[in-house]
């Protein structure tokens, strides 16, 4: 599952968070990164996720376990000492500080002269270009520039590793995603290490080099974004990750790379098995609305295909969203370019729809 | 309107109201200010607009803002006009005063013969009413001894040896005998108007007769002041017409009322009495205020009193020195149970809240009764201490009854009035400033000190004024514990409310408080800024 295990640069180990004593937010987590990577944390509220930042960070002890940085486990060393950079939820920039004296408290506090500080502080500021905002107060800048400055004073002294804790959370969609941009250009160009944490799925996509899915204190998956949405390893990844159609039905065979599968409404139709492993079992079959295809003369040989009638025909300008009912699932929904090749369809149409086998994924129910 | 003309927007009348939904309105001119689609400057547009919400606003506070200004502001401003109030000279020796005003004093400061004549009615009438005692003690708050030559005097003053005129006056003509003559007389303008003093004193002690005993004057022998006023008008040669008896009093035996009253108490012949009636006849006065400065009005013009005689701003300094202290101590105890508060879980939150909310429900008397019990000499506090062998047994510590008694137990009463502000505040510094500047690399006291410790200062601020103010004011507490050397400026203006029942004293002590108060909140003002104290 995870990438490189020697030159792990963070690495968390069997470790576990309980609060109360009595359940466990994180359970048996182990993870590890290496030096320069962007990882997200993905995960719905609740997940742990946040949880696992923070015991990074040295502001939550792990009940069991070992966290490790560069080797040395970091357990017993106050947040103060571990030399990472933060990025916060809402930025906690030091309202009755100016930028500047923002900026400039890791490195005062570092006993660092008072020259290199200042050069320091205008590095940073104008690596997010916020060189001529020194002397405003937070409270004087607008959400996107507040994030900007939040992100120069967890890199101005210069960590290893840096925390962001859903730090676009409270930007508009178009800030969000200049942000998202900036973000990781600035991680690759000073090759930090960067852990990132967010529930926004598009974010995790878009950002990182590895995302971690977390759900039910446990990592469900830890994969590139590409793997990640295209090859997801259980029902609950596929269904985080992106917009996706699940069928519901009984494994009847399998072999090797493909299985068949008998949908609750009677169809028999064929996947590929990826955590099914008997006879029998029942499943939750995916397929992601961009892999069906509604124009036949489109088929590729192999595709198997079904009934299907539509419920509802949405434009959305460059795409086409319809909805259909499939083998009695109503919330089947496929996606299609819009291009002069792909039929309009109308309320009530019936057709047929189809798919290769190996988009079709069936996974735990 | 040629506003418009030059914009060349066309006149359109409309009101504001009907002109908002127009879509275009405002459109700023060449110089002119904005204005709005009917043409008038958008500033009066959108005053009108709100006055509505204004009047509704108002509407809504009415029923306070009435009852505040009756129960609170009238009293108040009533009370602090009492500071400068100064009727009772002038009303109770009405004669008097206008006399001095006219006597050059030129008897060693002493008044004339005329002038005591004035003073003989106007005593007599009020020892009749019962008000001479009154002014007895109004006057002894300037000058002692006062009170009791007032009424000594007023007791002897019935007793004056001026029946003989009376006697002459009926030997005279026998008509004086007859009270039902006097009375016709008396309803004479013409009679009137030659016999001044003789009205005046006449319609005073009818007034007497009728209001006190009940009487008649028509059938009642007019008193010695009649008579003395008639001598005084006759001698001064008024003619009064018939049917007024024609006496010729040149004959006549005649008593110097000045000497009697010098007979009666040689202290009348002393210039500074004199000094002090005529200081304080008039209608307003700034002795109160003087006084409560601990100046006072000499011959020789306004000077501070001797030093074993300033009681007042010895109490003001001790009442601002304890305040800071107590203010200081609550500083002190607040700062970290608040922190603890504003920190802790709320489940722990709340049962610490209850525990400093507890004491805050119980009745003032009973905590400061409680104290009472805790610091006196026989007392918890200096048993544990002797027993635990800290202090010995014959050497107990005054914790009560002196300046420390007053500080533990306002501090302990004022406190959560410095928590709860700051406790508010300190709620809203978000937990993450903390971890954002220990993840920076400060350690937790620097952290605590950049950061969390800057942020909470307005509830330091807010919490100070509080107790700060409220302190200054205090009265019961210091009453209870203080001794006399514990007790505060309130106690003082208490004293005087109930015991001595100088008012205007106790107005002028009040006005200077709420004036000293006023003023250190304005420099509060100008240091700290009041938009940085923040109280929830």
């Amino acid at each position: 599952m995870d990438g490189s295990g020697n030159a792990a640069f963070v690495a968390f180990e069997r470790v576990q968070k309980s609060y109360d004593g009595e359940t466990l937010v994180v359970k048996d987590l182990n993870l590890s990164m290496p030096k320069g990577e962007f990882l997200t944390m993905l995960g719905p509220s609740g997940s742990g996720k946040t949880t696992c930042l923070m015991m990074l960070a040295g502001f939550e002890t792990a009940t069991h376990g070992e966290i490790k940085l560069d080797g040395q486990s970091i357990n017993n060393i106050p947040p103060h000492k571990r030399g990472i950079g933060m990025v916060f939820q809402n930025y906690a920039l030091f309202p009755h500080m100016t930028v500047a004296e923002n900026l400039s408290f890791p490195l005062e506090v570092r006993k660092i002269s008072k020259s290199d500080r200042e050069a320091k502080v205008k590095r940073a500021l104008d690596m997010v270009q916020m060189g001529e905002f020194g002397n405003r107060r937070p409270a004087q800048l607008s959400g996107g520039q507040q994030q900007r400055i939040a992100l120069a004073r967890a890199l101005v002294f210069e960590p290893e590793l840096v925390l962001m804790d859903e730090p676009l959370g409270a930007l508009d969609k178009q800030l969000r995603e200049h942000m998202q941009f900036e973000i990781t250009r600035l991680a690759h160009n000073l090759g930090i290490t960067t852990v990132y944490v967010t529930h926004d799925q598009t974010e995790a996509l878009t950002m990182s080099d590895r995302v971690a899915v977390f759900d039910d204190g446990r990592i469900q998956q830890l994969a590139p974004p590409d793997k990640l949405y295209e090859e997801p390893d259980n029902s609950f990844v596929a269904q985080f990750i992106g917009e996706n159609n699940t069928l519901l039905g009984k494994v009847e065979e399998i072999s090797g790379e493909t299985c068949k599968v008998r949908l609750d409404s009677g169809e028999l139709i064929v996947a590929k098995p990826v955590n099914v492993s008997e006879v029998g079992e029942r499943t939750r079959v995916s397929i992601r609305p961009e892999r069906v295809e509604m124009n036949m003369e489109r088929l590729q040989d192999g595709a198997f295909t079904l009934k299907a009638e539509v419920l509802e025909f949405i434009y959305m300008g460059d795409i086409y969203r319809t909805r259909l009912r499939v083998a009695g699932h109503e919330d089947f929904v496929v996606k299609t370019r819009n291009a002069p090749d792909q039929p309009r369809l109308k309320p009530g149409e019936r057709i047929e729809i189809g798919w290769l086998p190996e988009d079709c994924r069936a996974l735990d129910s | 309107m040629s506003d418009q003309t030059a914009s060349g927007r066309p006149e359109s009348p409309q009101s504001p109201v009907a002109a908002l939904p127009g879509g275009e309105v405002t459109e700023r001119d060449q110089d002119g200010p904005m204005l709005a689609a009917d043409g008038r400057p958008l500033k009066s547009s959108l005053a009108r607009a709100l006055r509505r919400e204004k009047l509704r606003a108002l509407a809504l506070i009415a029923p306070l803002l009435v009852f505040i200004f009756i129960s609170f502001v009238l009293p108040i401003a009533d009370m602090l006009f009492r500071s400068v109030q100064n009727d009772i000279v002038a009303d109770t020796l009405p004669r008097t005063v206008v006399a001095l005003a006219n006597d050059p004093l030129e008897e060693e400061g002493v008044p004339s013969e005329s002038t005591f004549a004035q003073f003989y009615t106007d005593l007599y009438i009020a020892e009749e009413y019962k008000e001479h005692t009154r002014l007895g003690s109004r006057l002894n708050y300037e000058m002692s001894g006062i009170s009791s030559l007032f009424r000594g005097t007023g007791r002897a003053v019935g007793r004056f040896d001026t029946d003989i005129y009376a006697d002459q006056f009926e030997a005279a003509d026998p008509a004086f005998e007859d009270p039902a003559a006097w009375a016709d007389w008396m309803a004479d303008d013409d009679i009137r108007a030659a016999l001044p003093l003789t009205t005046d004193a006449y319609d005073a002690w009818a007034g007497i007769a009728v209001e006190l005993d009940e009487d008649n004057p028509a059938e009642e022998d007019p008193e010695d002041i009649v008579y003395t006023s008639l001598y005084r008008d006759l001698a001064n040669g008024a003619a009064p017409p018939a049917p007024f008896p024609q006496v010729d009093v040149s004959g006549f035996e005649s008593v110097s009322i000045r000497e009697l009253f010098i007979e009666e108490d040689e202290d009348w012949a002393d210039p500074e009495v004199w000094e002090t009636i005529r200081a304080y006849s008039s209608r307003y006065t700034s002795g109160y205020f003087l006084n409560a400065a601990d100046m006072q009005t000499t011959p020789e013009g306004v000077e501070l009193r001797p030093e074993n005689e300033r009681v007042y701003m010895t109490l003001f300094v001790r009442t601002l020195w304890m305040s800071l202290v107590i203010t200081f101590s609550c500083i002190l105890l607040a700062y970290p149970i608040s922190f603890l508060l504003a920190t802790l879980p709320a489940r722990h939150a709340n049962l610490l809240m209850i525990l400093v909310l507890l004491p805050f429900w119980t009745s003032l008397l009973v905590r400061t009764s409680a104290w009472k019990v805790l610091l006196q000499n026989e007392g918890v506090i200096n048993d544990i201490l002797v027993w635990i062998g800290i202090v010995s047994d014959t050497n107990r510590l005054a914790l009560i009854n002196n300046a420390t008694g007053t500080i533990i137990a306002m501090t302990h009463i004022l406190l959560p009035f410095m928590i709860l502000p700051l406790y508010s505040v300190m709620k809203t510094i978000p937990p993450s400033y903390m971890r954002a500047a220990r993840s920076l690399g400060a350690k937790d006291w620097t952290a605590f000190w950049r950061v969390w410790f800057p942020l909470s200062v307005p509830g330091i601020g807010a919490g100070s004024i509080l107790v700060f103010i409220m302190s200054i004011g205090y009265y019961i507490t210091p009453e209870i514990v203080g001794g006399t050397r514990g007790v505060f400026i309130s106690n003082r203006i208490a004293y005087h409310i109930s015991t001595s029942l100088n008012w205007g004293l106790a107005a002028a002590l009040g006005t200077i408080l709420l004036v000293v108060v006023l003023a250190l909140y304005w420099v509060y003002d100008r240091l700290v800024g009041i938009d940085n104290v923040k109280l929830g």
